[in-house]
């Protein structure tokens, strides 16, 4: 139904264009169950429908964008969507040629669905409070389908649909004593979910142990995959982005030189293996994968239309903010199950937590453990670790420190929902990690 | 704002309906080029039913009376099926009725047009790019007018409206393998509610050339020193450890653990309140959604309790949580009307507004004049800080040494790290109201789902002592 609307959008939009004009639309929409858990009890449980498209206006080298939400009532959204066409071409006329824009050569439809069918929210609830019954149990369920949409007057369509659900939990022992999972995907298993929780609750034991205090200094350490994707979304934050690199304001803009990361790590875009839609707001499609570090050398970067056009490079269909929405990182040869033996002393940690740069252009960031972080001592789980801040640089940490990359990958879904439910996700092996300096 | 249609929901206890219209305009100008011009329209309606012990609410951009009907169905339905696993009983909650208005300063100004507003950004742009090391420049304003209108089953009926201006300068200079930032008063750190004369205040147009200067100045500086020494923090990075340090450890939705699995909990209980020493006797923080041009003042928060101006640390000990009326009673205490959400699509949570540090009695050049060795920081640029909102490190964008009393040279990459339940305890100097600058920040991140809302700090410079302080990479 959605996609019907969209489709008769475009049709208005093409219909109201006068001469010399072009316009693209974009598309986004979700309805979502959302249920907020605390104490092992239901805080804030509700339903969230929301709809937008983004029309902009071309004309020559001239161009505006306007951002409406939709009610869902044809007529009332049609009329809104002329009505901004028109402001939009009053507004054209006092703006100068954008010398940046760039507009797609091809026509690449593309259509891509996937609902496998997901059981009632409330089921899912019930599910999880049962399994971790006698728990205090802090999480939050978001499930419902997401949409995203493209289409422009040349005839280009595109249509991204998926209903997935994301679950994420932690069970408290006491303070910020704590053990955190997740279950998300498209399909739903009353007894994957289970399982999920019971290893949870056994990790629970664990931290009820006395806690150890660990004084500041260099400790070996066990990054796990969740851990790593901290990393990578600090990386996020411009490190693979074109323009960032080209104003050396990316914290790797070093790697354009002659700095490098060991020469086991291999990062890319992988959008064919990932959850982001293959096309960007632009209308451009996106390769399936692009290669950003290879040997442990920056071999390429995220290039929106904007900046290919400003630095004249090849653009490969990155959004706006040139910010990775699949990245992967290769697997090692260390199999996850000999990590806390290859480890042997040290610290075991399975989140990281509000990680920030120190000093950017040394790419030498700082944050905090989280959750389960134990003390191993000859590959055994002595004690949980009271909370460290780590503050070192990615260069030590993936270069000259990197022990081993785990054989084993997790693919992490995006769970933040600032204002809608993110379509990206990160795959990740573990790192071990032959010294990592904490300071506090 | 729609007409309402008679409203029935069965079997519920209470009901509002929270409507919110926003329009905005975002302006850019990046390396003197103007970027394109993006405007946003977007209404909804949030509304929320307690029933049968029950608490659900429901989200839609169909202010129909259809789809009103439907929100509110489907927000009785969630309350009805999760009552009975709810954490509170809803029959204990408060069903407000109030009744007002709100409006922002000079909100019947007259505002720039596209073109003016390009204008004035062109400016700036080209006084920022002045030199061939400033490699990146940008100057930007966004401007929202935002409608929010509350209605509740008991009769309450509140309407505000608002004008948020966000203005914002940055540059980055490189030379010779160093890069360097500055901005004016950090990413988005100018933001107010009222007019242009927002702008006027942090003397926005003719800002690119100090920034610029700054900036390359910043380039051949030394690193900042390592050690333990004085500090004194300006405006605009006390407004940023107000926030992380005091701010969110004192929500109450954070202390009664429903961020645990998120943003966090709390070093800060329940039984510190009305014992516990935050602070030296020289700290004084303040919930005050009355000062006008503050980016989160408001006349009611988005459960309908009225807002005011309130003690959260007096003389340095804790007096009050930021806790909106349901967590009050969750709670058993006291708290403010701090009960917020980002938007239509969100259910209010425990949020800051505005929260201030009150000024002292020194005159800058007296809180430089009591400093034997130190270093004074500017311009947040980096934060961090652990999930109990205890162990921090934060950096700035610029640095001077202090010695024997004087301002000296400038230093790069400032760093200090601390412990919230002991770092405003050294607090030794509290600049007076010339020192203040009304700062916020609109990206103030929390919640399942995740909320983004703005909040403001009004803050005078400050002084502490024996702060762990370093630099960067040698």
């Amino acid at each position: 139904m959605l996609e019907a609307h969209f489709e008769s959008l475009a049709r208005v939009a093409d219909g109201a264009l006068c001469a010399g004009e072009i316009h693209t639309l974009t598309f986004a929409a979700e309805a979502t169950h959302f249920v907020r858990m605390n104490r092992g009890k239901v805080r804030q449980p509700g339903h969230v429908e929301q709809r937008e498209v983004t029309v902009r206006l071309v004309r020559g080298a001239r161009h505006a964008s306007h951002r409406l939400s939709l009610s869902g009532d044809s007529r009332q959204d049609e009329a809104r969507l002329v009505d901004a066409m028109s402001g939009l071409r009053e507004a054209l006329a006092a703006l100068p040629e954008d010398p940046h824009l760039l507009l797609p050569q091809r026509v690449e439809s593309s259509r891509s669905v996937r609902d496998d069918g997901l059981p009632d929210a409330a089921v899912m609830i019930d599910t999880l409070l049962d399994a971790a019954r006698g728990h205090d149990l802090v999480g939050m369920l978001a499930s419902g389908p997401v949409y995203r949409g493209f289409a422009d007057s040349r005839g280009q369509r595109n249509w991204h649909a998926t209903t997935a659900f994301n679950l994420q939990w932690s069970l408290h022992h006491r303070a910020d004593k704590a053990v955190r999972a997740s279950y998300s995907g498209f399909a739903w298993r009353d007894d994957e979910a289970r399982e999920r929780v019971a290893r949870t609750v056994d990790e629970l034991a664990l931290i009820t142990r006395p806690p150890k205090v660990l004084a500041p200094g260099k400790y070996r350490a066990l990054l796990r995959p969740a851990a790593m994707q901290e990393i990578v979304e600090l990386l996020q934050w411009d490190a693979f982005s074109a323009r960032a690199l080209e104003t050396m304001q990316s914290p790797l803009a070093r790697m354009r030189n002659d700095a490098r990361l060991d020469p086991r790590v291999d990062i890319c875009e992988d959008i064919a293996h990932g959850v982001a839609p293959r096309f960007q707001a632009d209308g451009f499609a996106r390769p399936p994968e692009v290669a950003l570090v290879a040997d442990g050398r920056l071999v390429g970067a995220l290039v929106s239309p904007r900046t290919a056009r400003e630095f004249d490079l090849a653009t490969n269909g990155a959004n706006s903010g040139e910010s990775p929405e699949a990245l992967a990182m290769a697997a090692g040869e260390l199999a996850t199950q000999d990590a806390l033996a290859a480890l042997d002393t040290g610290l075991a940690v399975a989140n990281l937590w509000y990680l920030n740069y120190s000093d950017r252009p040394a790419c030498r960031m700082t944050g905090m453990t989280r959750f389960a972080t134990f003390w191993v001592e000859r590959g055994e789980i002595v004690a949980p670790v009271d909370v460290m801040r780590f503050d070192d640089t990615l260069f030590r940490m993936l270069g000259s420190n990197l022990e081993a990359l785990t054989r084993e990958r997790e693919m992490l879904l995006e769970a933040n929902t600032y204002g809608e439910r993110v379509l990206a996700s990160a795959t990740l092996p573990g790192a071990l990690l032959g010294e990592l300096n904490f300071t506090l | 704002m729609p007409t309402l249609p008679a409203i029935q929901v069965a079997d519920a206890d209470y009901w509002s309906l929270r409507f919110v219209e926003a329009r905005s305009a975002s302006y850019t100008v990046r390396r003197n080029v103007p970027q394109p011009l993006a405007l946003a329209t977007n209404a909804g309606v949030m509304a929320t039913v307690y029933a049968a012990g029950g608490y659900g609410y429901a989200a839609t951009p169909d202010t129909s009376d259809a789809g009103v009907r439907g929100a509110l169905d489907r927000a009785a339905a969630w309350a009805k099926t999760t009552a009975r696993v709810a954490l509170e009983d809803s029959r204990r909650l408060p069903r407000p009725a109030p009744q007002g208005e709100y409006a922002s300063p000079s909100l019947a100004s007259k505002m720039p047009s596209a073109a003016e507003w390009y204008d004035l950004l062109e400016h700036a742009s080209r006084l920022a790019g002045c030199d061939a090391r400033i490699v990146d420049w940008e100057a930007l304003v966004d401007v929202r007018e935002e409608t929010h209108r509350l209605v509740t089953s008991e009769g309450g009926d509140v309407v505000q409206r608002f004008r948020f201006i966000f203005p914002s300068q940055s540059v980055t200079a490189h030379a010779d393998g160093v890069t360097q930032q500055r901005s004016l008063n950090g990413y988005r750190g100018i933001c107010q509610q009222g007019g242009l004369e927002v702008l006027a205040r942090f003397g926005f147009e003719d800002a690119g050339t100090r920034i610029a200067t700054e900036a390359l100045e910043l380039l051949a500086a030394p690193n900042c020193p390592s050690g333990r020494m004085d500090v004194l923090l300006a405006p605009d990075q006390v407004v940023l450890q107000i926030h992380e340090s005091i701010g969110h450890p004192l929500e109450l939705d954070r202390i009664l653990g429903d961020e645990r699995n998120f943003a966090g909990t709390s070093f800060v209980t329940l039984d510190m309140f009305g014992t516990y020493r935050y602070g030296s006797p020289l700290l004084n923080i303040t919930f005050d959604p009355t000062r006008p041009e503050e980016l989160a003042s408001y006349a009611y928060d988005d459960e309908g309790s009225r807002a005011e101006k309130t003690y959260l640390i007096r003389d340095g000990i804790l007096e009050r949580p930021l806790g909106g009326a349901i967590s009050q009673v969750r709670a058993g205490m006291p708290g403010v009307a701090n009960a917020r959400a980002d938007g239509w699509n969100r259910p209010p949570i425990d949020r800051m507004a505005n929260l201030n540090l009150e000024p002292g009695d020194a005159t800058f050049d007296e809180l430089v004049a009591g400093i034997e060795h130190g270093v004074m920081m500017q311009t947040n640029s980096s934060w961090s800080i652990d999930d109990s909102r205890n162990k921090f490190q934060f950096g700035c964008e610029r640095a001077r040494l202090i010695e024997n009393g004087k301002l000296g040279a400038v230093v790069r990459n400032p760093n200090y790290r601390g412990i919230s339940a002991q770092f405003w305890r050294s607090l030794a100097r509290v600049g007076d109201a010339d020192t203040v600058r009304v700062l916020g920040t609109p990206f103030c991140g929390k919640g399942e789902p995740s909320q983004s809302i703005r909040v403001g700090h009004a803050s005078p410079a400050c002084v502490f002592t024996g702060v762990d302080v370093f630099g960067g990479e040698p």
